[in-house]
């Protein structure tokens, strides 16, 4: 062995004598090592995510496209005054939604707004963001347990409109949850603008003697006016998107949406032709909204933290106040309602008898075995993204960024775009071809949420991965901790609470999804949500709102304990 | 061979750039210099000069676009941070905050943390040189900020590369605090004698402890030379008026209004 091989493959010098070197004084690691070592791991996990996440999303699409291929002229059938009807329906309900939903959130931000300080502010917040953890199945059992032919209100209702309550079924119950859905989030989105607004102007605005009306004008509604596109387009999309509740609360042909309509293509009509001219629609009509919505600028992806209002130098008057105060109290009655009627609702069913039951505790369990397995591979997705994008933006420095950073950062929050529907029906078909569709069910649920529930996840994660990286990146390179080693010693105690807030979000998120579970479930696969579906569907009401009222509780306290997991910083520097 | 003798024969690597170049996308630095071996060199310059980017191309944190870095004449410009002969001390983040000071210090010798016997006395030897006895189990926020420097010092003890850079370590601490650990920094180098480069905002820290300036200027090397030259008045004008302006300021103003 030559002089020049020696020297290349010895370890770094060290500087004092060879008798305090100890025995094992082989370099942290040989010759590779370092940044490329460490580097090429994250680039790699990222690579192999999204490679994950298109084989998903890519073999929807080729179900879909193979579909169509193959009965063209029953595709181009489907394009009867039926399905205008539908892609009508669509819209107008999203855009009624969005009318009713943003509005009144407007107001509603700016009276919290004005209040800074009032005791129970905080808990009003908070339960403007339970709609957000509530399944959407859930809400929709407690606005019928309210306004439903048989709910709270009929008697009251019955007696105001002089004849018989027919019910919310119908655009009017579509329009009120996604009003119970979307308005507190609008208006927390807004208060979040409004608060944005820095101390000095209002601090300013007062030494002026600015009233309320000046100050709205001047101060307030050119930051609401700047965020009311995200938020009313970030509304819109939802409720395009939306299918749990059309589903239960829309009620026959004439209110239905196009995912519905995916959904009785193939579980009713079985009419692929259909389906896939259903679902191509909905990819156009997303694409094009999503679209818009970039262009807004808007955030897609909600947020369960509390905003902190900053301290406020100014003097509401008498009026406004109690016009604020009965603005809230009317935002908050119209928000409890649903959740207190679905805990009365749930309070009143046989609760021991349900738990007893075999199917009950079968789907119970098949739904918290499947949300676990699918909130682990969303967050393992989620980190694998994290590192990936930050690995990337390291290596390249000053230089502009490669399309694969681009796909690691900006290109996961693009799966929002691509409603869970819609991939299970591309799946729906392509598997139909080759054996036995129902028996995928738990692989579909599981990864198909755990996707949906990755631009959640990426939120929690990847500030904490990036502000971890920016303190240690430099210190794990000078010594070598690379790989698995760093996972294990640095990233995973500075990450273990984001992680942890990523993991409980994503299995709230999963544990109550009806979407893929509507097209897989079968007698054999059934979780929760189906099961609830199935008592609703067979009129079993009270069964139903016990179940609702179990499931919802879960959900709470998962998103409640993310929530805590989330606020909880890590003490140190 | 015992201790004292081999270090005293074996003594720290010169460092040389060789035409290197390096831009962050604006103007782009140029650096040709040679680090005298075994001596503490303070680099000097205005902000922006290219101090911390000097010392990041030496640690392999940024690599040259062209030209090469020779460590004890060795080129080690593909070399990779860990595989380096140098430990670099940062201005802050120095230690991971979820470790205790024994582990922060032992990642200096394992990477994994898988520590040897012989490791865990040179351990408990560098903790004790450095004045951190009894505190190995602390975390890093239950120290100071003095300590928690002495910490990444005790790392560097036991990581004994030939080269040590120190990216105004002790910017953050107050004046007294700066010049007691200045004084460690001089003793750890007379019983080790590594090459020291030494990046310093302050002057009076410059003249306590090194031997030669390496002063910088708009991303290339303006002056070189002994530091009791620089200091006597007989440095560079760039270099007198870099350090006379703020001397002078203290004094009187008017002085510093009539030359400009």
């Amino acid at each position: 062995m030559g002089v020049a091989t020696l020297s290349t493959a010895s370890p770094p010098p060290r500087l004092a004598d060879t008798a305090s070197r100890h025995p094992r004084s082989d370099p942290p690691h040989k010759g590779e090592g370092g940044r490329r070592a460490s580097s090429d791991f994250r680039i790699t996990a990222g690579i192999v995510a999204l490679a994950a996440i298109a084989l998903l999303i890519g073999g929807a699409f080729a179900g879909l496209l193979f579909e169509g291929a193959h009965d063209f002229s029953g595709a181009w059938a489907a394009f009867d005054p039926y399905l205008l009807r539908v892609v009508r329906f669509t819209l107008w309900q999203a855009a009624l939604s969005t009318l009713l939903s943003v509005g009144p959130a407007l107001f509603v931000a700016r009276a919290l707004s004005r209040h800074p300080r009032f005791l129970g502010r905080a808990f009003i917040l908070q339960l403007f963001a339970v709609p957000l953890a509530l399944p959407a199945i859930v809400a929709a059992l407690g606005i019928l347990a309210l306004y439903g032919r048989a709910g709270y209100f009929a008697g009251f209702l019955s007696t105001v409109g002089g004849q018989g309550w027919p019910g919310i079924y119908g655009l009017s119950g579509i329009l009120v949850a996604h009003v119970f859905f979307n308005l507190p989030l609008a208006a927390r989105l807004f208060l979040e603008a409004l608060q944005t607004i820095p101390a000095d102007q209002w601090r300013l605005a007062s030494q002026l003697g600015m009233g309320a009306r000046p100050a709205y004008r001047l101060i307030e509604w050119p930051t609401l006016r700047a965020s009311l596109p995200g938020v009313a387009g970030l509304v819109f999309m939802l409720c395009i998107t939306s299918f749990t509740i059309v589903l239960t609360l829309g009620g026959g042909p004439a209110a239905t949406t196009l995912e519905v309509g995916i959904y009785q293509a193939l579980r009713f009509d079985f009419d692929p032709a259909r389906a896939v001219t259903l679902t191509l629609l909905q990819i156009a009509l997303t694409f094009v909204v999503a679209l818009a919505l970039t262009r807004l600028g808007a955030n897609a992806v909600g947020d369960t933290s509390l905003p902190v209002a900053p301290r406020r130098y100014l003097s509401v008057s008498g009026t406004e106040t109690s016009l604020n105060v009965v603005l809230i109290l009317l935002a908050l009655a119209f928000v409890v309602g649903p959740m207190a009627a679905t805990v009365m609702a749930g309070l009143g069913a046989d609760l021991g008898r349900l738990a007893g039951e075999a199917a009950v505790r079968q789907a119970t369990l098949t739904s918290v075995v499947l949300a676990f397995l699918s909130a682990l591979l969303s967050v393992m997705l989620s980190l694998a993204l994290t590192m990936a994008r930050r690995a990337l933006a390291l290596a390249r420095r000053a230089s502009a960024r490669t399309l694969l950073e681009h796909a690691t950062d900006t290109g996961a929050g693009f799966v929002l775009v691509v409603p869970p529907i819609v991939i299970g029906a591309g799946w729906f078909l392509l598997l139909r071809h080759i054996g036995d569709v129902f028996a995928i069910a738990p692989v579909m649920v599981v990864t198909v949420n755990a996707v949906m529930a990755m631009p959640f996840a990426l939120r929690a994660v990847r500030p904490a991965y990036d502000a971890a990286s920016e303190r240690h990146e430099r210190l794990c390179e000078q010594l070598g901790i690379a790989g698995w080693n760093r996972l294990i010693l640095v990233d995973w105690p500075s990450l273990r609470r984001p992680l942890a807030t990523a993991f409980a979000f994503a299995m709230a998120l999963s544990l109550g999804d009806l979407g893929v579970i509507a097209l897989f479930g079968s007698d054999s696969v059934q979780t929760l949500p189906y099961l609830l579906l199935a008592r609703m569907g067979s009129y079993r009401t009270e069964d139903a709102a016990g179940l609702a009222l179990l499931l919802g509780l879960v959900c709470l306290a998962l998103i409640m304990a993310a929530h805590w997991l989330g606020r909880e910083k890590y003490r140190d520097a | 061979m015992p201790d004292g003798a081999a270090s005293r024969l074996e003594k720290g690597a010169s460092v040389r750039l060789d035409k290197v170049s390096f831009s962050y996308g604006e103007a782009p630095l140029v650096f040709d210099v040679d680090f005298a071996a075994a001596k503490i060199t303070a680099i000097m310059g205005p902000s922006g000069s290219g101090k911390s980017t000097l010392l990041n191309l030496i640690a392999g944190f940024e690599m040259p676009q062209s030209g090469r870095v020779l460590i004890g004449g060795a080129d080690v410009s593909a070399e990779p941070p860990s595989a380096r002969p140098v430990s670099m001390v940062f201005q802050e983040n120095n230690l991971f905050a979820h470790l205790s000071v024994e582990q922060n210090v032992g990642l200096g010798r394992s990477p994994s943390l898988r520590l040897t016997e012989a490791d865990r006395t040179a351990i408990a030897a560098a903790l004790e040189r450095t004045g951190l006895a009894g505190k190995e189990r602390r975390l890093p926020r239950e120290l100071s900020g003095g300590e928690r420097q002495r910490v990444a010092l005790a790392r560097v003890l036991v990581r004994d590369r030939p080269v040590l850079l120190l990216d105004e370590p002790f910017a953050s601490l107050g004046p007294a605090l700066r010049d007691d650990m200045l004084d460690l920094i001089a003793a750890v180098h007379a019983e080790r004698g590594m090459t020291v480069l030494f990046v310093t905002h302050q002057p009076e820290d410059a003249r306590r402890i090194s031997q030669h300036v390496v002063f910088l200027d708009n991303g290339v090397v303006a002056a070189t030379g002994k530091a009791e030259d620089f200091f006597a008045g007989a440095g560079p004008d760039v270099f007198r008026r870099y350090v006379g302006a703020s001397a002078r300021d203290a004094v009187s103003r008017d002085i510093a209004r009539k030359r400009t």
